[in-house]
């Protein structure tokens, strides 16, 4: 096949390598594609068209074009989960309440420590929590604080917010959703 | 919205239907409490949302020896359980002794000294109520299936192909050398290219790899046994019972046989 030279190759080419990549695949892979003949905002436009051509209700399309954290990718359209999830009948074991928590913490306060995070749970960290998650790549170690003992200071990953579909922190849900009433303090 | 406590707690066989209503919890049920609950800010919250618990209301005096005898049975059992409960305790002490003192006018502007427990709860009842919603999240492999559709991205490594004219070249190179080495024998030998394929087939299978040129016995053989030899080796390729390969031209050809998967 010769250099694409109209929209409708260019965009069959981007598909083709999304549909094929194992992981997400970011701007500057895509720009590979065209061997440097791109410019970003063309690139954009086209995933954004790409994006429209699959999106369309009254097409009969199964996959959507999302971007995440680390690039685009095409997944299931949601409808759709249910049944596929019929393929693995083991489910995913589900957090406890204590892995939640901590993650919770590392992704509103990051970077904290484990001491930032004992502090706010007013329990020891278990090292098995801090483990799972890192084992899952949704948080790892990004520098130490420079205090004595030069604690770790821990952040959550790409992958992270890749698992859970978002772009970047500031899609989560805002921190000031889960203030509660005040408790009172009467004399 | 605190999650509701479904619990069915048994000590000694009888059924605990009653969650703690202080921050006094009975030994035994220590280890059952510290399930349901992630640590005493945790149960202080719960206390204080559920039950309307006053920090302040708390018999400290009850409290703490209760905790006395608490801390005389976990030397047996297990100390570390109880210790950030034991913490919690102390401070709910160090609140209650700092509320009664009278305040000197001079630090009347001293913070009240719930102020820091009340934030902290606060801030973890926030961190809890963010993580069930992060928890709720949609999940790439729970709620999220991402599109892979099959291509071998690692290519394999192809080995070049052989032309016949390089394959040929070799044989002239072969032919070139023997020449070098060329002497009179005289005698009759009956040449099988049959027999050599064979020969060269068991070389293959117990060398693995062989190079083109070591087939051939430049000194020892002759000319009619070099062209049996050749023979031998293009009706085996005809046949699919050995591959060549060839990094570049002019490189050496390796034979090898061709196992079958």
């Amino acid at each position: 096949m010769k250099e694409p030279d109209n929209i409708i190759e260019m965009k069959q080419i981007l598909e083709a390598a999304l549909l094929t990549s194992p992981s997400p695949l970011s701007l500057d892979d895509m720009l590979k594609l065209f061997a440097g003949r791109m410019e970003r905002t063309t690139l954009r436009m086209l995933l954004d068209e790409l994006k429209q051509d699959w999106a369309q209700e009254n097409n009969s399309r199964t996959l959507e074009l999302v971007q995440v954290a680390t690039g685009y990718r095409f997944q299931a359209k949601p409808q759709f989960s249910e049944f596929i999830l019929r393929l693995s009948p083991e489910r995913q074991p589900k957090y406890s309440r204590a892995v939640m928590e901590t993650l919770a913490i590392i992704a509103y306060r990051q970077p904290v420590t484990r001491g930032d995070i004992e502090q706010i749970r007013g329990v020891a960290v278990n090292p098995n929590v801090m483990r799972q998650l890192q084992e899952r790549d949704w948080i790892d170690v990004v520098g130490q604080r420079e205090v004595p003992g030069r604690p770790s200071l821990y952040a959550t990953t790409k992958h992270f917010l890749d698992d859970l579909n978002l772009r970047s922190l500031s899609e989560l849900p805002p921190f000031d959703d889960f203030a509660q009433s005040e408790i009172s303090l009467e004399d | 919205m605190l999650p509701q406590l479904n619990l069915e707690i048994k000590i000694k066989g009888e059924l605990l239907n009653e969650l703690p209503q202080d921050l006094y919890i009975p030994p035994d049920a220590l280890e059952v409490y510290l399930e349901a609950f992630e640590g005493p800010l945790d149960l202080l919250l719960y206390l204080i949302r559920k039950h309307n618990l006053d920090i302040l209301d708390i018999p400290m005096a009850q409290l703490t020896a209760q905790y006395m005898v608490y801390v005389e049975k976990m030397k047996v059992i297990k100390l570390e359980l109880a210790a950030d409960y034991l913490l919690m305790s102390a401070m709910l002490i160090e609140i209650k002794s700092r509320m009664l003192l009278p305040k000197p006018a001079e630090i009347a502007e001293e913070d009240d000294p719930r102020a820091e427990l009340v934030r902290r709860l606060m801030e973890y009842e926030a961190i809890k109520l963010a993580a069930a919603r992060l928890d709720a999240m949609p999940q790439v492999g729970v709620e999220i299936q991402v599109a892979a559709a099959y291509y071998q991205h690692i290519s394999e490594i192809k080995p070049p192909d052989v032309s016949l004219d390089e394959l040929v070249e070799a044989w002239r190179n072969v032919l070139k050398r023997a020449k070098l080495n060329s002497h009179h024998k005289i005698g009759k030998a009956e040449l099988s290219v049959r027999e050599h394929m064979s020969q060269i087939l068991r070389r293959l299978n117990t060398d693995g790899m062989v190079e083109f040129s070591a087939l051939f016995d430049m000194a020892d053989d002759g000319l009619a046994k070099l062209v049996v030899n050749f023979l031998a080796i293009l009706e085996l390729a005809k046949e699919g019972l050995i591959r060549m390969t060839q990094q570049q031209a002019f490189s050496p050809i390796y034979l090898q046989a061709n196992v079958s998967e």
